[in-house]
């Protein structure tokens, strides 16, 4: 009567064995990769914040001139150094982003195979892999010489660190807008510069505001390309067009190689505040974005 | 010209079926309209590669005209000269002569901006810009120097509903445009075509990525556009050709064995019933029943 036999059930599970075993070993070895890349980033702002929130203050960040090395970290302040990083880093883009963007859009857009372009984009990619400190004495030797160190000197050679950068991340950019974007508009009769204009620069700006971002990151925290252009004074020059300047990454350098326990809080402290105007810059950025990324998908 | 601003509310309503079979059943052969392209012995080049050998045809205003034949034959190479988008392929060259009423398409004074603004397309794989629905169909009008708000409005309500797509989209105009599903998307991009009111519009197999209904939505408006618009589409797929076009032509894949060259050429050209029914040419034959290609 109970004769009725149940057919056997599927049996979904992974089969034991060496394929199991792989799959195992290749999760493993990717969080175990994914702990050595997150914890010295993890230790790094750790270090910072540590040691220079303490030091953090309205008067650290505004007030100046920059104290001797041997004063304690409660006096005076990195004003100076806060207002010079920005100025300089702001001619630098203002330099070298149009520069950039409008150097790849040649290249992808216009130049297509001929020699110049072709010329453009392997000098860019030479120069990604100059040194910065040649960046300094380049500009050190063509324009300080000449005309004397001002923030415009270093805004020079801090530029000419970002221009392959940008023009490298914009062409990569552009390059993956895909040709029917560029089709459909021209064959509603749109002109080559409108069509790079409306539809492929909106199509590639979220990809391009991020390769800015970063080539502007990096200029920020330079010290090498600004030690033969700015001199590196303590006092603030509100003018970037001319007379010594001041940065946050050379005020590091110049304080935290000092033995006195005030001046390498200050040196902290710029590190401290340097790291926290990149952050500040990149979501200000993805906010700006993310109004035109809207309608990306 | 006519007037740019059509009365909306006169297109609200979708075209009947039983009207278009009329309008299918019509006997192009024996009253074709006025002659809007003369393309005479032309020929185009990839570099050295001779895609198309002597073509010769003429299409036919406010008809549709198919293009048809197997993969490699260049019936997409040919639709493309229509509007010289080949110029953007470097090293593409067109010998003979391709004239657009009375126009030659490659006379030495043509601006191809001014040709594609008369001579529009639609291509096989829906491309919406990444904008919202509204501006992309405003692109269009917004490069031909419109910008009052309500005139735009008006072109982007007309041209959606137009493309029968106003009703799905009304609501939600400031979406992305690549938030469409690929029928809509194409339809989109039919509205974004129509909205420059272009002469003519050349479509390079726009139901080939769209299921069956999508496909059917497509090919019920192109019916109802040749009203307004001269359509030349190339199609694998013959059930359509059928559908919708007034003329085919089909086009053949020519193989030279001694040098091992391939080249398209225009095999047959007429009203469509005459080449699905009672094609001269057997490669014809072989390829309308489905023997061959």
């Amino acid at each position: 009567m109970a004769a009725i036999t149940e057919p056997p059930k599927a049996d979904l599970r992974e089969p034991a064995g060496w394929r199991r075993t792989k799959n195992r070993i290749a999760t493993v070895l990717m969080w175990i990769s994914f702990v050595v890349v997150i914890i010295p980033l993890i230790f790094v702002l750790y270090t910072v914040i540590a040691k220079g929130a303490s030091v953090i203050s309205w008067q650290f960040l505004t007030s100046g001139p920059i104290p001797p090395n041997v004063l304690p970290a409660d006096v005076g302040g990195m004003g100076p150094a806060v207002l010079g990083t920005i100025e300089i880093v702001a001619l630098a883009s203002a330099i070298t982003v149009p520069l950039g963007v409008l150097g790849a859009i040649y290249l992808n857009e216009y130049g297509g195979k001929n020699w110049l372009a072709w010329f453009i984009g392997f000098m860019a990619d030479v120069m990604t892999g100059v040194p910065s400190i040649v960046m300094g004495l380049f500009i050190f030797s063509i324009w300080v010489l000449h005309f004397g160190f001002s923030g415009l000197a270093g805004a020079f050679a801090l530029g000419a660190l970002m221009l392959p950068i940008v023009i490298r991340s914009t062409y990569e950019m552009l390059l993956l807008v895909p040709d029917t974007l560029r089709e459909g508009s021209y064959a509603l009769g749109a002109s080559k510069s409108r069509v790079t204009l409306t539809v492929v620069l909106p199509a590639a700006l979220g990809g391009i505001v991020s390769g800015v971002l970063l080539a502007i990151a990096r200029a920020a925290g330079e010290t090498a390309p600004l030690l033969f252009t700015i001199l590196t004074v303590t006092s603030a020059n509100p003018n970037v067009f001319s007379g010594p300047n001041t940065s946050l990454p050379s005020q590091i350098f110049a304080n935290a190689t000092q033995p006195y326990p005030g001046a390498q809080a200050r040196g902290w402290g710029a590190a401290l505040t340097l790291i926290a105007i990149a952050f500040i810059l990149m979501i200000a950025a993805r906010i700006v974005t993310a109004r035109y990324a809207r309608y990306q998908r | 010209m006519e007037d740019p601003q059509p009365n909306v509310a006169a297109k609200t309503e979708l075209p009947k079926p039983a009207a278009l079979q009329e309008t299918r059943a019509r006997d192009v052969s024996s009253a074709p309209g006025n002659c809007i392209f003369d393309v005479n012995n032309v020929s185009i080049y990839y570099g050295s590669f001779k895609a198309v050998t002597d073509v010769t045809l003429p299409v036919y205003e406010n008809e549709i005209t198919a293009f048809i034949g197997s993969s490699g034959s260049g019936k997409s190479t040919v639709l493309r000269s229509f509007n010289r988008m080949n110029d953007l392929i470097p090293g593409a060259r067109l010998e003979g002569e391709m004239a657009y009423r009375g126009e030659s398409l490659y006379g030495r004074d043509v601006s191809a901006t001014a040709v594609r603004r008369r001579i529009g397309m639609v291509f096989q794989k829906p491309n919406p810009f990444p904008k919202s629905i509204y501006d992309n169909v405003a692109y269009g009008p917004r490069i031909n120097g419109i910008h009052n708000k309500g005139k735009l409005d008006e072109i982007v309500e007309s041209s959606l509903r137009k493309a029968a797509l106003w009703e799905e989209v009304k609501n939600r105009l400031k979406t992305s445009g690549l938030s469409l599903s690929g029928g809509q998307a194409q339809r989109l991009c039919i509205a974004r075509t129509i909205a420059v009111e272009p002469d003519v519009v050349l479509m390079d197999e726009p139901a080939s990525a769209l299921d069956p209904i999508a496909t059917g939505a497509i090919e019920d408006l192109m019916k109802e556009l040749k009203q307004q618009y001269t359509i030349i589409v190339v199609t694998h797929n013959m059930q359509q050709a059928t559908r919708v076009s007034d003329r085919t032509a089909f086009f053949y894949v020519l193989t030279d064995t001694k040098s091992d060259t391939r080249t398209g050429v225009l095999v047959e050209y007429g009203p469509t019933a005459q080449i699905f029914e009672d094609p001269k040419d057997p490669r014809t034959q072989g390829y309308v029943t489905g023997r061959v290609g």
